[in-house]
């Protein structure tokens, strides 16, 4: 598929043709501006491409209705560098908010909402605030309310960009313990360490296009 | 759940931005007001057009110097006349019995009148009083003939003022309503965008975007809605102010305004008020969040 933004001297992508099957682990690597974020936003389906399709799950998205959107977005999670919390809620409160503005009833979230903070190892900490969690914590509570809903896929947009190295290890363990449940990963990184110590498969991006895929890979 | 936080919502937001919320709603009541007033005044004069123009007359009347001959004639004419629904030949003594009763007040002038002065008439009730013309062309040259005079011509200008006041309340109305479609507009996207961040989430995660504007049209229907109450209000005043106050020497002339007529305009200042401010909201966030 390609895309091109108005007004952008090149394509974003540039003819790049990928497959990732179900369960699997992704990563995708290359400099900024390389067009890595074009393909979440892709598959968010909050862009659409210029030419080509973007298939998720089975379904085309290529032509998909707006109004048919927020019920897709339901399959996939999504992690960003920058966590996306509501700052006046408890962690709690945040992964129950998802929850509930798709139609979840309290109970529901009142029985979901404390196993996954377990899960994602903030047991105890579920009453804190935004503010009275480490980065690491932040990201993790990210992570829980990204995965309430158990969807197929998960989005991560460089999830330990803003996170020191040692944190970001166990976020990635978190990440790695999700794929194991049977979740489809896709992560968008610069973060050689991580790549390196992962030895997941890796598609490396250059200039809109696709320059190396490798199954087990490491980066650079 | 989702009705209880969609209302707690509403009620949030409205009062995070109290006061662009009052000015909205102000703007919104006079615009609404104004609204109403004028669909009384529409109301009104179709009453006092319906009122006036029954009762209204064509007067000919005839020369001093008519012959029976000519008035016989006459009489004959305008009776088999289509467009004449009604005849009544006033002589002298009658057209000074009318005198005297109009001019009761004015002794000197209804002695100097005397019954020889006063000009026999014809009194006449079309069946379509708009069609004065017609009759003045027709009967106007017609020996006997002196002047015809139509009391609908007096009324038209009457009609023409309370019209112009009625256009007038409208452009108001219309005025107003700009105003208060733009602070709408603006106070909707104060509050997405101090919502901004609950937004991105709800979006991400995948609620339905009538979850997400709900809120936010619902406020403005609300404000909408409170606007249109108070115009009810202010009609409610008026009324009393004027009509029982310094209008009351005119109460002979224009036919009284009716609770149920006040009643019946909100309805349609609530509908207009609820669905122009829904409209805009909606509008506004399709613009201001693409949801």
């Amino acid at each position: 598929m390609t895309k091109t933004y108005p007004k952008a001297s090149r394509p974003s992508l540039d003819n790049v043709s990928v497959s990732i099957e179900k369960g699997e682990f992704v990563f995708f690597i290359g400099p900024s501006g390389s067009g890595k974020s074009t393909i979440i936003k892709m598959l968010l389906h909050e862009v659409a491409p210029n030419k080509g399709r973007v298939v998720v799950n089975g379904k085309d998205v290529t032509s998909m209705r707006s109004w048919k959107r927020p019920h897709f977005r339901r399959s996939i999670g999504c992690v960003f560098q920058d966590f996306r919390l509501l700052p006046n809620r408890t962690a709690y409160e945040n992964v129950a908010f998802a929850l509930e503005v798709i139609g979840k009833t309290k109970a529901v979230a009142r029985r979901v909402v404390p196993e996954v903070l377990e899960l994602v190892g903030l047991g105890g900490k579920e009453h804190r605030y935004p503010h009275e969690l480490s980065g690491g914590e932040q990201q993790r509570v990210a992570v829980a309310r990204a995965f309430v809903n158990r969807p197929l896929i998960l989005l991560a947009d460089e999830p330990t960009g803003n996170l020191d190295p040692d944190t970001s290890i166990e976020i990635m363990r978190l990440l790695d313990r999700i794929n194991r449940t049977g979740t489809t990963v896709v992560m968008v990184t610069h973060d050689s360490n991580i790549v390196n110590q992962m030895r997941r498969r890796v598609v490396e991006i250059e200039s809109g296009r696709i320059v190396r895929d490798q199954a087990r890979g490491v980066y650079g | 759940m989702r009705i209880k936080y969609v209302l707690s919502e509403v009620l949030v937001g409205l009062w995070r931005n109290v006061t662009m919320t009052i000015a909205m709603i102000i703007t919104m009541a006079v615009s609404l007001t104004m609204l109403g007033a004028s669909g009384l005044m529409y109301k009104q004069v179709g009453d006092m057009k319906d009122l006036y123009y029954k009762n209204v007359e064509v007067s000919i009347f005839l020369k001093t110097d008519v012959t029976e001959q000519q008035r016989t004639d006459l009489d004959a004419k305008l009776k088999g006349d289509p467009l004449v629904k009604e005849v009544l030949y006033v002589n002298k003594d009658e057209a000074y019995k009318t005198f005297k009763e109009m001019y009761q007040d004015a002794p000197d002038l209804v002695n100097v009148v005397k019954p020889d002065l006063l000009p026999e008439s014809f009194r006449l009730k079309l069946v379509n009083p708009e069609q004065y013309k017609n009759i003045y062309d027709q009967y106007q040259g017609t020996e006997g003939v002196d002047v015809i005079v139509d009391q609908s011509r007096l009324l038209d200008k009457i009609f023409n003022v309370l019209t112009a006041i009625q256009n007038i309340a409208l452009a108001a109305a219309v005025v107003m309503a700009i105003a208060a479609l733009l602070l709408v507009a603006n106070t909707i996207q104060v509050a997405a965008y101090s919502k901004r961040r609950e937004v991105a989430v709800m979006k991400l995660v995948g609620a339905s975007n009538w979850f997400i504007q709900a809120p936010f049209v619902l406020e403005a229907v609300v404000a909408g809605l409170i606007g249109s109450l108070l115009g009810l209000i202010a009609l409610i005043g008026a009324k009393q102010l004027l009509f029982s106050g310094s209008l009351k020497a005119l109460e002979g002339l224009l036919s009284p305004i009716q609770w149920s007529d006040i009643f019946l305009m909100f309805p349609l200042m609530a509908g207009v008020g609820g669905l122009i401010s829904a409209a805009t909201a909606w509008v506004t966030l399709r613009f201001y969040l693409r949801v």
